[in-house]
């Protein structure tokens, strides 16, 4: 890959440091009056979602990083690793419980979510904003109460657990924003 | 389609012209000669923390190749050297690859030179111009000894490379970064002290190390060597530069050959002498004091705006 000075490092740009990919935050130029400038950079470590700052002697370069965003259709779970396949070439990818991450929670087979790689390997996995799971375990609804408030929690077929209001019952099928866990409504099948 | 739009205001070109009329105004009232000198210079400065932008083209006889002035200082000196009297210049000046919310590669400076003067006198004066152009406000002066030593509690003469390394790096990330005793005190400068300076108001900071002189006079204060030098400061933006002159020929001239050495040791191209300028040293420049100021800095306090982009007509990315 190409190398990058500090003064080609512009948000979104993906570069190398320390041996780990990178993307750029923010960059910003600073100099005392005489003497040497420097570019205080943010930046977020794609492997471990870290953000923080170095500063670097202006002119100094980085090696750019070989990083792209997919979106990609979940396949299965083997029990070790996570299948994900490009729509357009039908290419599959397997990722490691590392690269899932949490994502883990909320793949529901066939669902599109965004899977980063990194020199052609997934590096991250980004579910869907919402996914539409089913309830496996939750405590019985109550009678009539459909609209009060009150919530309970509710296992989903992934495995993970939300709040969910108290009429909801197991089989039903809700929807979830996966950025928030948060309960959204109820999905007529 | 492109953007053809300015980066400024209406509100923004009226406070600009107004700045200007002030800054003339304060400078008529004093008896001050405003100059002007070319942009297009045949040597660039060796300083190795500015790059000039070269200008390679045209078919004026002894054309190219020309640098675009990083500031009018040489030529100044040599109106100086013949006996000038006391002037301003209000010019742009132009400077490779700085870039940001205050700093264009070309910008408005302003920059005067004041026979006789000391540039503790000189501090004075800058503070006059700035109080005539931003409104009435007090000031105070700390050494660059003091003002390290009161805002990080660090002696930037006497304390260890390494206690200065130590420091950088409880502050900030670095990674391998490599450097002398100046990269480190600049690191401090910019990360640790700059940040206290924001609740300062108006600030001179003066008697810099000695390696850090550029072209100001050599003095001795409690036993260490500094540079006659002084920064000005305003709510912790960088605003002016000023020097007690250099006027010896023979030290400017090693001065200029250790910039060259260093940069050659950084891989930077190396820059002949302005000879001229020696010259005009060699014939004699009066004792003075000279200051640059940078004039969009002090329109982004006079208007409180944050980012300079917003001040200049068209930024650099839309020039």
């Amino acid at each position: 890959m190409a190398n990058f000075s500090t003064n080609e490092f512009k948000p979104g740009l993906k570069v190398l440091m320390d041996g780990d990919p990178c993307s750029i935050l923010e960059n910003e130029f600073v100099k005392p009056g005489k003497g040497q400038a420097f570019n205080r950079v943010r930046l977020r470590n794609l492997r471990s979602g870290r953000v923080w700052e170095r500063t670097f002697k202006s002119g100094e370069s980085l090696e750019g990083a070989d990083v792209v965003d997919r979106t990609m259709q979940y396949l299965y779970n083997d029990g070790e690793f996570w299948y994900f396949m490009e729509p357009d070439t039908f290419e599959q990818h397997q990722a490691d419980a590392k690269a899932v991450g949490d994502a883990y929670l909320w793949l529901k087979d066939q669902d599109n979510c965004e899977v980063t790689l990194y020199n052609g390997t997934p590096l991250a996995v980004a579910p869907a904003n919402f996914v539409e799971l089913e309830i496996v375990e939750t405590d019985p609804g109550l009678k009539g109460d459909t609209a009060q408030g009150g919530t309970k929690p509710a296992k989903l077929s992934t495995g993970a657990v939300v709040k969910v209001p108290l009429f909801v019952t197991i089989g039903e099928v809700v929807r979830v924003d996966t950025r928030t866990g948060e309960y959204q409504n109820r999905v007529s099948k | 389609m492109t953007d053809w739009r300015p980066g400024a205001g209406p509100g923004a070109l009226r406070a600009r012209a107004a700045l200007l009329a002030s800054i003339r105004a304060f400078f008529a009232g004093r008896g001050v000669l405003e100059v002007e000198t070319p942009l297009l210079c045949s040597r660039g400065i060796t300083d190795p923390a500015i790059e000039p932008l070269l200008v390679s083209g045209g078919i004026s006889v002894g054309a190219g190749p020309r640098y675009l002035q990083t500031s009018p200082e040489y030529a100044m000196k040599r109106l100086l050297a013949a006996s000038s009297g006391p002037i301003y210049q209000i010019c742009k000046a132009f400077r490779d690859g700085e870039a940001g919310s205050r700093h264009n590669p070309e910008f408005t400076l302003l920059e005067w030179y004041r026979p006789g003067m000391d540039h503790h006198q000189l501090m004075v004066e800058v503070a006059a111009l700035v109080c005539a152009c931003l409104g009435e406000r007090p000031w105070q002066a700390l050494s660059y000894r003091d003002l390290f030593q009161r805002s990080i509690g660090v002696d930037p003469f006497a304390d260890s490379l390494e206690t200065l390394q130590q420091m950088v790096r409880q502050i900030v990330d670095v990674g391998a970064l490599s450097g002398d005793r100046d990269l480190w005190l600049d690191l401090l400068l910019t990360h640790a002290v700059e940040p206290w300076l924001t609740a300062q108001g108006l600030c001179f900071v003066y008697d810099y190390p000695s390696s850090q002189a550029a072209l100001a006079r050599l003095g001795e204060r409690d036993g260490c060597q500094v540079g006659e030098r002084f920064e000005l400061y305003v709510d912790g933006i960088e605003l002016a530069n000023g020097y007690h002159e250099l006027g010896a020929p023979a030290e400017q001239r090693a001065r200029f050959e250790v910039d060259n050495r260093r940069r050659q040791a950084r891989g930077q191209p190396q820059r002949p002498l302005d000879e001229a300028l020696l010259a005009a040293l060699a014939a004699g420049l009066p004792e003075c004091s000279g200051v640059a100021l940078g004039v969009d800095r002090l329109l982004l306090l006079a208007t409180g705006e944050s980012d300079i982009r917003r001040l200049l007509a068209f930024p650099w990315d839309r020039s």
